[in-house]
């Protein structure tokens, strides 16, 4: 295959992954990788490192239009960065060690994991019990606009959030994707915080993150120009586009579909790992 | 008090946004620059990513990186969007840390500086090999 042909397909695809990543909320680097490793033969390797890089172009891009609404908790971003960053350098470590097959197969998992997530009915955990130690002592608990009203909302268990922090970086680092269903639980389900803010929390710290891998993946070689530009440039259009559509579109059927195809790709993500093709 | 501290709050929040947005337009853009550069050098070349190589990427650090991209070679230009792209949240990070202490909220400017650590660590190198 040509140079021309490559990154015309690559970005073809990588816009296709963007958009439907964000339609659906999987984000675009969990297709990105199928795509370019089942797909184009890609080694894994270099993959991960163009996805990482595409990570950061969305969730910076999109934490810039949702920061400015005042849905984003600093405080509580700034803190759990310190759980993500130092397990996104291990997991990125770790991926240096492991074998290749054995990334493909706990990558498979998260796919079919992450994809359940998109479908589960979310049910809301906030309260206003002031009672975690932690979250006064950081001054984690806050307010956001709900129809234009500024609404509290108390934070709890902050250690527990904290390591499910760290989980989803190590995830993130090692298999150069966002992690954001990881970080939507220890948000919604361990700290309690209302989906807007945790949502967007998330988004915002995603690229922080995604920064401190991609750092061990340039040293290591794995950010390959020439796949790195067609990825982050497609995904990042698509993601665009997706954002914009998703604010008309009903998406509850697409999810379903979607998360189908992915689930299809996750195993044969699986299989391709445990046969011995990576 | 309390409202002063709120607007400092929406400041930040208004700055933050910016910076994040012009970090990714600007990247992007010397992406898609090097990009054109790199097809226009190399499309009719043989791809072939089917193995990991250590060696094949020799755009590895910052310093070569910077000093490489000066030649205008694609590769070189798209590999400076890139590390520019890297460098975006980290800024953000570095406004934030300041912003914390001009509102004298010094347990999160330590809070930063150590997200700030882990991350510049990791950027000499350190973690690589």
């Amino acid at each position: 295959m040509s140079v021309l042909v490559f990154t015309l397909i690559v970005l073809v695809g990588a816009f296709l992954a963007g958009f439907l990543g964000s339609l659906t909320g999987l984000g675009g680097g969990v297709i990105i990788i199928p795509l370019l490793t089942l797909g184009l033969g890609v080694d894994i390797h270099y993959a991960i490192g163009a996805s990482i890089i595409s990570v950061i172009a969305t969730s910076t891009g999109s934490a810039a239009a949702y920061v400015k609404e005042g849905l984003t908790n600093m405080r509580i971003g700034m803190f759990l960065e310190i759980a993500t960053t130092v397990g996104a350098i291990l997991g990125a470590v770790i991926a240096v060690y492991l074998n290749a097959a054995y990334v493909a197969v706990i990558f498979g998992c998260i796919l079919i994991f992450s994809s359940l997530m998109t479908l589960k009915k979310k049910v809301d955990h906030t309260t206003l019990e002031y009672t975690s130690k932690g979250a006064k002592f950081f001054k984690l608990n806050g307010s956001y606009p709900v129809k234009g009203v500024e609404t509290p909302y108390a934070v709890k268990n902050v250690a527990g959030g904290f390591f499910m922090m760290l989980f989803a970086g190590t995830l993130s680092g090692l298999l150069g994707i966002g992690s954001g269903a990881l970080k939507v639980i220890a948000m919604d389900n361990i700290m309690r915080l209302p989906f807007k803010v945790s949502t967007t929390t998330s988004n915002f710290m995603m690229g922080v993150t995604a920064a401190a891998s991609a750092v061990v993946y340039l040293h290591r070689g794995q950010i390959d120009p020439g796949i790195a530009m067609p990825v982050c440039i497609g995904v990042l259009i698509g993601a665009t586009i997706g954002a914009k559509v998703l604010i008309k579109a009903k998406t509850d059927k697409l999810k379903i579909v979607f998360a189908v195809v992915v689930t299809i790709l996750a195993v044969q993500m699986i299989y391709k790992g445990l046969s011995g093709g990576f | 008090m309390e409202k002063a501290k709120s607007i400092t709050d929406k400041d930040i929040q208004s700055l933050v946004g910016n910076l994040l947005r012009i970090g990714v337009y600007v990247s992007m853009g010397i992406v898609i620059i090097g990009g054109i550069i790199y097809l226009l050098d190399h499309s009719t070349e043989k791809i072939d990513y089917a193995a990991f190589d250590l060696n094949r990427v020799s755009l590895k650090t910052v310093e070569v990186i910077f000093s490489e991209v000066l030649t205008f070679k694609g590769a070189a230009v798209v590999q400076f969007g890139l590390l520019m792209l890297i460098f975006t949240p980290i800024a953000r990070v570095i406004m934030a840390v300041v912003s914390f202490f001009l509102e004298k909220d010094y347990l999160y400017v330590l809070i930063g500086l150590i997200v700030l650590s882990i991350i510049m660590v990791s950027l000499s190198g350190g973690f690589a090999h």
